[in-house]
């Protein structure tokens, strides 16, 4: 059968012609394709990885945000709580301040009390003294208008005198 | 390790199209014969009877012209240049239209037509008795059939590697979205896992152009069509280049260990000697190789050809048999089983290519191979 041996005609052209095929797709078409496909799959890594990288950055970011926002959070709390204290501080200050006030005021307020009662009372006494006085005065007068009873006094008076 | 895995794919793809061929060689055969009876005894019915073995074989096999129909007696072909070296006469170079589709002798060279060497151009002398084989170079039918691939591969493939180089990082557009697929498929799927992470580059320029070369005139022989449908992948000759080609690069490209393995495997000393029987076998699972190569994809794109032939051909047997309207019944089931066994042929198209380089690289992998 003739098609199951090889025409060296077929063969002499075959190899020339896939020889030459090949050394041309060898330099011109496979080394740019292969080269293409390598330097894009090069580039597609690294930009996948720099997006890894980014996406990463990224959340770094988020993350100090949150730890920002949540020392603000915390400062904002603290804060508050000092001006709650000041705020607490300055009434109970000012609680302590008035009454201190008004135990001052209600100190000098007795001490006049007390000063005007001890004038009063020493004016009274001294009205009371310049009453009897005046009562005594009055009745020494009435006893003495007899000479007797004078005698009688005088040595009463003298009496005393002796004993001590 | 490996040829063991492959050895019964092997066997499957050998022998299922070995089996289409005898198929279609018994049927061919067999019609052949029951033509040539009445061919002797009434010359007038060798006309009108349809010759479907011849039919098949020449639609199958390499000619001298690329014939594109017949009408009547009128021969429709492209004339294909004639090369001839003969001791006697020189260099001898014209069109193969000077034959007149075989019948006339030119310049004392005739295409033989019967005899040992029927269809080979043979010298000549005046009364027409034979004198010599001459050296033929023509460009045939497959040789034509070859430089059409070649260009339509260039174009292709130039066009691609500029759109690579022209477009660099961006996404693959048209052509080149079309192939580079496939051009990966080739490097991560068949050349990295066969040869190796580090040696799979150097492989890479032949095993794309076989895988292209085989995968372009796989599909170029299923058209129809002039400039297309020549038989090449389908012709010994081309298939066999190809199978010369995996062993020599696998040769050139042997380690010491490869040869080693080969001339000195570690096998029992009464293996290698007195008779060296290790090494017998070795080298010629070496030639084995290539040649399961070359038979394979001949066999399958021959097959492909033949089969589709065969069931055109039945139409014109049962026309020549029993009339014109069951020959128009039997056409719409042959039509039918063409366009099945063509669709089939697509996917061979793409098996055998596959198949060719995956061997390839799986020998290149082979001789490079560090370890056993």
């Amino acid at each position: 059968m003739g098609f199951v041996t090889p025409d060296y005609g077929t063969i002499f052209w075959m190899v020339i012609s896939f020889g030459i095929v090949m050394f041309i797709l060898k330099k011109f078409a496979w080394a740019p394709i292969l080269k293409a496909l390598k330097d894009r799959e090069i580039s597609i890594s690294e930009a996948l990885n720099s997006a890894e990288s980014a996406r990463k950055e990224v959340a770094g970011l988020i993350a100090s945000n949150d730890m920002i926002i949540a020392e603000a959070k915390k400062e904002k709390v603290i804060i508050i709580k000092e001006a709650r204290d000041i705020k607490d501080n300055i009434i109970a200050e000012a609680r302590v301040q008035a009454n201190l006030e008004a135990q001052k005021g209600i100190e000098i307020a007795r001490q006049q009390i007390i000063a005007e009662k001890d004038a009063a009372i020493s004016d009274i006494k001294k009205q009371v003294a310049e009453l009897s006085l005046m009562i005594a005065e009055i009745v020494i007068r009435k006893q003495l208008e007899n000479p007797k009873d004078q005698e009688i006094l005088v040595k009463d008076l003298l009496k005393d005198l002796k004993l001590k | 390790m490996l040829t063991a895995e492959y050895n019964e794919d092997t066997m499957i793809q050998i022998i299922r199209p070995l089996i289409f061929i005898i198929f279609a060689v018994f049927i061919g055969t067999g019609t052949v014969r029951a033509n040539e009876e009445p061919v002797k005894s009434e010359e007038t019915e060798t006309a009108k009877s349809f010759n479907a073995g011849k039919y098949v074989i020449e639609h199958v096999s390499d000619a001298f012209e690329w014939h594109i129909a017949t009408f009547g007696e009128t021969h429709i072909s492209i004339p294909l240049p004639i090369i001839l070296y003969s001791s006697n006469k020189g260099w001898n170079i014209f069109m193969s239209s000077r034959f007149h589709h075989g019948h006339e002798t030119y310049n004392n060279f005739r295409i033989e037509s019967e005899g040992q060497h029927e269809g080979k151009i043979v010298e000549v002398n005046e009364s027409g008795e034979f004198v010599s084989l001459p050296v033929d170079l023509s460009i045939t039918k497959v040789v034509a059939g070859i430089f059409v691939s070649v260009i339509v591969l260039l174009i292709i493939f130039l066009n691609i590697a500029k759109s690579a180089k022209e477009h660099g990082n961006q996404a693959p557009k048209g052509l080149q979205n079309l192939f580079e697929p496939i051009i990966l498929f080739i490097r991560d799927e068949v050349a990295k896992p066969a040869i190796g992470e580090k040696k799979f580059e150097r492989f890479m320029p032949y095993l794309l152009t076989a895988f292209f070369f085989i995968l372009i005139n796989n599909l170029l022989g299923l058209i129809p069509i002039f400039p297309f449908g020549s038989n090449v992948t389908g012709n010994i000759a081309v298939t066999m280049v190809l199978g010369l080609f995996t062993f020599f690069v696998t040769a050139l490209n042997g380690n010491k260990h490869y040869w080693k393995e080969i001339y000195n495997p570690d096998v029992p000393w009464w293996l290698k000697f007195p008779i060296p029987l290790m090494p017998i076998i070795e080298l010629s699972g070496m030639i084995t190789k290539p040649f399961v190569l070359m038979v394979r994809l001949f066999a399958n794109m021959m097959a492909g050809h033949m089969i589709v032939t065969v069931f055109i051909s039945l139409i014109f047997i049962f026309n020549s048999l029993m009339g014109a309207k069951i020959g128009l019944g039997v056409s719409v089931i042959s039509v039918a089983f063409s366009v099945f066994i063509i669709m089939l042929d697509i996917l061979v198209s793409f098996i055998q290519a596959y198949v060719f380089t995956l061997l390839s690289a799986i020998y290149f992998g082979m001789a490079t191979s560090e370890h056993h």
